[in-house]
This record gives C-alpha cells, sequence and structure tokens, in this order.
C-alpha cells in the first residue's frame, strides 16, 4: 500500500466523538469495562483487538444500538444519549457493519435509500421516487470510484468490497462526519481490502472522523492516526502513529504470545530439516496466510 | 420499478468491466413475477389440452373463464397481502380461521343483535384487524418466528370463533336474510355481479394493483423488502421495522375480512369453517409468485398470478371430467414445479450466485 500521507494537519481541537469511560455487562459478563476512545475530525482511529475483545459492543453503543450501563458519550465536546440508532444517526455517525449492511436481494438504488427514500408527490400519491434514486446512486458510486451501469442491479451481484463501498458512500451522501467501520477488510481478498482501506483515507481526507475496527495489525498500521487496544473488555491503551510496531500491537492485543509461538515452531522445524533429521508430515504449510485474510474467506449470505 | 438506463442525462461512463449487457427477454426474466407468468400460461395449456381431450370445450369459454376467475379471486383477496408479509419476512397461518372469524362476526351482528349488514360488515373489519394487529404485536414483542406464533393464533382464533359461535347461536352456520342483504347500501360492494363476472375478480385486481404501488413506488414499500433483508440492517438504517411489521400483519387480517364479507353476501350466510386451509393456499400463490420463505424477495404481481394458476388448475380439473380428487396432487405439483424454476430464474437472470 503506498500514498499512505499522514494526516492533514489540521485535525479539530475538540473530538468529534469520544467514549468516556463506558462499560456495558450483560449479565455477569463483562462485555466493555471502563473504556475511552475519541476520534477527531480528519482522523483514523483504529479499533484494534481480539476476537471477543469487546470491539462490538462498543461500536454498537457508539452507534445508538446498546446503550452504555456506565459513562457516557459525547460528540462535539457535548455530552449525548444514544437511545437507538436514529439518533446516532441524526448526529452524523454513521456505521457500516461487516456484513449487515446491505441486502443483497434489493437493487443498488434501493439499497442506497433505505430508510431515506427520497419521494415525490403530496398526499397518498407521496411516493418512492425511483428515478431520483437510481441518479443519486449512480452519481455517489462514480464518485468514490464504482462505475454502475445499471442501478436496479440487485447488490447479491456486487463483491464484498463492492458492497463495503456503497455502505460507505451512503454514509457520506447522508452526512455522516463520524464514520464508523466495523471489520470492513474481514471478509475481503487482498485487492478488495486495498480498495476499502483507500475508502477510508479519502474519507477522512474530507475532514470525516474515521473508527476503524479491525483485528488485523497490516491493516490498521499503514492508515491509523491513532490506535484503541482492547483486551478481554478493558482498555489496552492509547498510541499515536509511529509509536508501535506491528509485534508490539500483536502483543498488546494479546496474541503476540501465540504467534512467538508458532514462530519458534516453525524455526525449529526448519532447523531440524537443515540437519536432515526425519520430519513427520505436519500440513502446517496448507494455508497460505495465517490471519483470517488470505482472500478466500467470504462470509457472504446468498440467496439459496 | 423504472427500467431507466439512464444514459445521455449524467454521464458516458466507461461500465464496469464486470457487468456483462443483457437482452431484454433476460431482463425480463429477471423480474420476480416471470416464473408465475410462466406457470400460468403453462396450466392454462395443460387445462385447455386436457379438457378438449375430456370432450369438452368450456375450460376456454367466457363462462368458464370467469368460473375460474372468481376461484383465482377468492383466494386471490389474500394473496396480495399475504405476499407482502412474506417480502417482509413473516407468515401469518391465522388467516384461514380469520376469514371464519370475520364472518361470524357480521352474522352474528346481523341475526343476534338485528345490527344493520353494513354496521356488521364495518364491525367484522375492524375487529379482524384487530386480531392481525395482535399477532403483530406478539410477534414483535416476543421475537418469536411468526410460523409458530401464528399457528398458535390459528387454533385459538378457529377455536373461540367455534365454541363462542355454539354458545351464542346454537348453532355454527349462520343464514343471512336476502332480503336484508339486498336492501343494504354496502353489500353490494361485496356480492355484485353480471351473469358470471363476479364483483370478487374486482376485488383481487383492486388489491393486486394497490399491493404492487405500495411495494414498488413508496417508502413504505422499500421497507418492507428491507425488513425482510434483514431487520437488524433495517433498524440501523433507521427503518421502524416493528410498525412495518404490526402494518402488514393488519393488512393480511384486513383482507380476510374483505374475503369473509364477499362470502357471507354472496352466499347469504356465515360458517365457522369458511376459510379452512387458505393459510396454505395463500402462501403457495406467494412462492408461486416467486416469494422467498426467508423474506427480502418476491413479487405481489406474482402472487396474484399465482392465484390465476390456482384457479385454473382447481376449476380446470372439473371441466376436464378428471376426479376431483386429484386437485392436490396437481396443486402440490405446481407449487414443487415453481418453486424449481423460481429458483433457477433467479440464479440464472437475476445475476445471483
Amino acid at each position: 500500500m503506498q500514498a499512505m500521507q499522514p494526516a492533514p494537519a489540521a485535525a479539530g481541537d475538540v473530538p468529534l466523538l469520544e467514549a468516556r469511560n463506558v462499560s456495558k455487562y450483560f449479565g455477569a459478563v463483562v462485555a466493555i469495562e471502563g473504556v475511552s476512545l475519541e476520534v477527531r475530525a480528519g482522523q483514523i482511529n483504529c479499533l484494534l483487538g481480539d476476537n471477543g475483545a469487546g470491539k462490538s459492543t462498543l461500536i454498537k453503543m457508539l452507534s445508538g444500538v446498546h446503550l452504555p450501563d456506565e459513562g457516557s458519550l459525547a460528540v462535539d465536546g457535548q455530552e449525548v444519549r444514544f437511545a437507538a440508532p436514529r439518533d446516532a444517526l441524526d448526529a452524523g455517525i454513521a456505521t457500516v457493519y461487516q456484513d449487515l449492511s446491505v441486502m443483497p436481494l434489493m437493487s443498488i438504488s434501493r439499497n442506497f435509500f433505505l430508510g431515506n427514500e427520497p419521494t415525490k408527490g403530496f398526499g397518498p400519491f407521496r411516493r418512492f421516487d425511483s428515478h431520483k434514486a437510481a441518479q443519486v446512486a449512480r452519481e455517489e458510486m462514480k464518485n468514490i470510484g464504482i462505475e454502475v451501469r445499471d442501478t436496479d442491479q440487485l447488490v447479491g451481484t456486487l463483491s464484498g468490497g463492492e458492497r463495503q463501498t456503497l455502505a460507505i458512500a451512503r454514509a457520506e451522501y447522508f452526512g455522516a462526519r463520524v464514520l464508523i467501520l466495523d471489520e470492513p477488510t474481514s471478509a475481503l481478498g487482498v485487492k478488495e481490502s486495498a480498495i476499502v482501506l483507500r475508502h477510508a483515507i479519502s474519507a477522512r481526507n474530507r475532514g470525516l472522523g474515521v473508527i476503524f475496527i479491525t483485528h488485523n495489525v497490516q491493516h490498521a498500521l499503514p492508515i491509523g492516526d491513532t490506535f484503541t487496544i482492547l483486551t478481554r473488555g478493558r482498555a489496552g491503551g492509547t498510541f499515536k502513529r509511529g509509536d508501535l510496531d506491528v509485534e508490539e500491537l500483536h502483543r498488546l492485543m494479546g496474541g503476540g504470545e501465540e504467534l512467538e509461538e508458532l514462530q519458534a515452531d516453525l524455526e525449529m522445524l526448519a532447523r531440524r530439516e537443515e540437519l536432515g533429521v526425519e520430519v513427520p508430515t505436519v500440513p502446517i504449510g496448507e494455508s497460505e496466510g495465517i490471519g483470517p485474510d488470505d482472500g478466500r474467506l467470504r462470509g457472504e449470505d446468498e440467496p439459496s | 420499478m423504472a427500467m431507466t438506463q439512464a444514459t445521455g442525462a449524467t454521464n458516458p461512463a466507461p461500465p464496469s468491466d464486470r457487468i456483462r449487457r443483457v437482452s431484454a427477454t433476460s431482463r425480463l426474466l429477471g423480474r420476480p413475477a416471470a416464473g408465475a407468468f410462466i406457470i400460468a400460461i403453462f396450466v392454462w395449456i395443460v387445462f385447455a389440452i386436457l379438457s378438449t381431450v375430456g370432450g369438452s370445450d368450456v375450460f376456454y369459454s367466457v363462462d368458464g373463464t370467469l368460473s375460474y376467475l372468481d376461484v383465482a379471486a377468492q383466494v386471490g383477496i389474500v394473496s396480495t397481502s399475504v405476499a407482502l408479509l412474506m417480502i417482509a419476512g413473516e407468515f401469518d397461518l391465522s388467516i384461514g380461521s380469520l376469514i371464519g372469524f370475520a364472518g361470524i362476526v357480521i352474522g352474528i351482528c346481523v341475526t343476534t343483535y338485528g345490527l344493520p349488514v353494513w354496521a356488521g360488515i364495518l364491525i367484522s373489519m375492524v375487529l379482524t384487524t384487530l386480531l392481525g394487529v395482535v399477532n403483530g404485536l406478539i410477534v414483535v414483542r416476543t421475537g418469536l418466528p411468526s410460523f409458530i406464533v401464528t399457528l398458535a393464533t390459528l387454533f385459538i382464533i378457529r377455536g373461540a370463533t367455534q365454541a363462542l359461535t355454539a354458545q351464542i347461536t346454537q348453532i355454527t352456520y349462520i343464514p343471512i336474510a336476502p332480503a336484508a342483504i339486498a336492501a343494504d347500501p354496502i353489500a353490494g360492494l361485496f356480492n355484485w355481479s353480471i351473469g358470471n363476472f363476479k364483483v370478487s375478480i374486482l376485488w383481487w385486481i383492486l388489491l393486486a394493483v394497490i399491493g404492487v404501488y405500495i411495494l414498488g413506488r413508496t417508502r413504505f414499500g422499500n421497507w418492507i423488502t428491507g425488513v425482510g433483508g434483514s431487520p437488524s440492517a433495517a433498524r440501523n438504517l433507521g427503518v421502524p421495522v416493528a410498525r412495518v411489521k404490526i402494518l402488514l400483519f393488519a393488512g393480511t387480517a384486513l383482507s380476510a375480512a374483505i374475503l369473509a364479507a364477499v362470502q357471507s353476501m354472496t352466499f347469504s350466510s356465515s360458517d365457522v369453517l369458511r376459510g379452512q386451509g387458505y393459510e396454505l393456499r395463500a402462501i403457495t400463490t406467494a412462492v408461486i409468485g416467486g416469494c422467498i420463505l426467508t423474506g427480502g424477495y418476491g413479487s405481489v404481481a406474482g402472487a396474484a398470478i399465482g392465484a390465476l394458476a390456482l384457479g385454473m388448475a382447481s376449476i380446470g380439473i372439473v371441466f376436464a371430467n378428471i376426479n376431483a380428487d386429484w386437485y392436490l396432487v396437481a396443486l402440490g405439483t405446481l407449487l414443487l414445479v415453481a418453486v424449481v424454476l423460481n429458483n433457477w430464474i433467479r440464479r440464472r437472470f437475476a445475476g445471483l450466485r
């Protein structure tokens, strides 16, 4: 990934969106405890954590799906209370969920405007303005870099990256100031991940605040301005760009030891081979990538 | 749904290299109603041949056509609302019992309480619609599958209708005085006819047109598809998911009440057993019409055409001098063929893998 410039200097003084010491419990389970997070205009904050670290719960609080049990949220420094996703949307906070944001069996333009349909006519004759919907959807998709010939095409015919792109374009069109991207690259191949990362950067360059959730350090490092780490529901610290490298990030996320162990095992195998010792054939080399991002895992819901 | 290519207006952008240009035929076949259309034509041809072989030309005479249109209309009146509900990802199995309930309410209002027929019809519509709202509320509040919830309310409503009717009138079949119906200002809306052309056919078409308009041309229609596609995503985008579902349950109940009014005005009676089997027949028409069981996809026009196919099959068998016992065999076969065809069409022409 080239052309990853640092953030524009003009990052806002007041954070666009803050979580202040928020906690969330589900019965006896501590989902999130005492976590703070902020994102400023023109910044990308990467929220890093392993599966089960509480990333989803945290963003569900930021996007109005859950209310925090303790702590508070603030928009532009003002304390707010999001009782429903609509409240967060109205405050300019748009969340793009990894797989739940688009309907595969609806057309591109209908997906684009779901919940915000343009209408024409009055009273009982007020109806969906499909012409305008098609026109705007095509235009916005083009701005973000995807040519759509036919906006009546079902979203199920788009690739995973294109679906993410549609969701991002939609969020920006409807006035998002903060874009929360929930594991946007986890189900994507290498090339498509790069496209989505590029969208995150260009959104930041247009002055949006971006919260980028991932467990993939390779995706977070090149684009993040700040990094907030979650381990087992608690804050593992917030770091500035340049303060950390890949190994440190992995260690902080709690997966460091496992990866080091793996490394050690691999080295031992290699050494034995050099010495000509008979090595039992262990099929470790079968997957090219150890991470979840080898480009073949595609959790798209296909119609059956 | 405008099939706009919208060239010229905006830009001569180079098309994506992953999109093939497709023929007009393919685009037509990509519509959800395409399968139902093909099925209806197929059924017509089959029964035209069978009845000709059986030595009768009634099937394609005007009278024969009008008689299967009336049968199609009976189920068609509820097909539209059932299809909309299925597109929103829910079922209403209680619809058969609601038809019986609505008819009995008219009967009791008119005979036991001496109300005018029009008042009976209005009260029946209001009460039945309220039961639909209750269905919707239970589904939305409990989050249980509507299949189970409305299976339960199917038993409850059918049972309560029988028990209460027996208690109030001592009989389960209530004749309504034909004179009272003839003198009523609105009864004609439900039993008017010229020869074999019955007003039920107009109700079927009217409701289908309204359904097509709502689904394709209104915000609410977009919400219906969105709610069926993914309730959580729709909610996250600000769609009032619960309200959409409850309104659709109210809609199926209201359509059941309309059908009940048509039946009781036409037969001058109401009967607790009316509407039996309609729940599954209505779902059958919706499935023939391209609705999928998981929701988020389907067609109201398709469901209306599905009702037509059903009507042709049930009357066609009689005209072809085949024992009517074979009707269910034909119905089941029709359903299977339709599902396979719709599945194939969806994969092949709507571009979904």
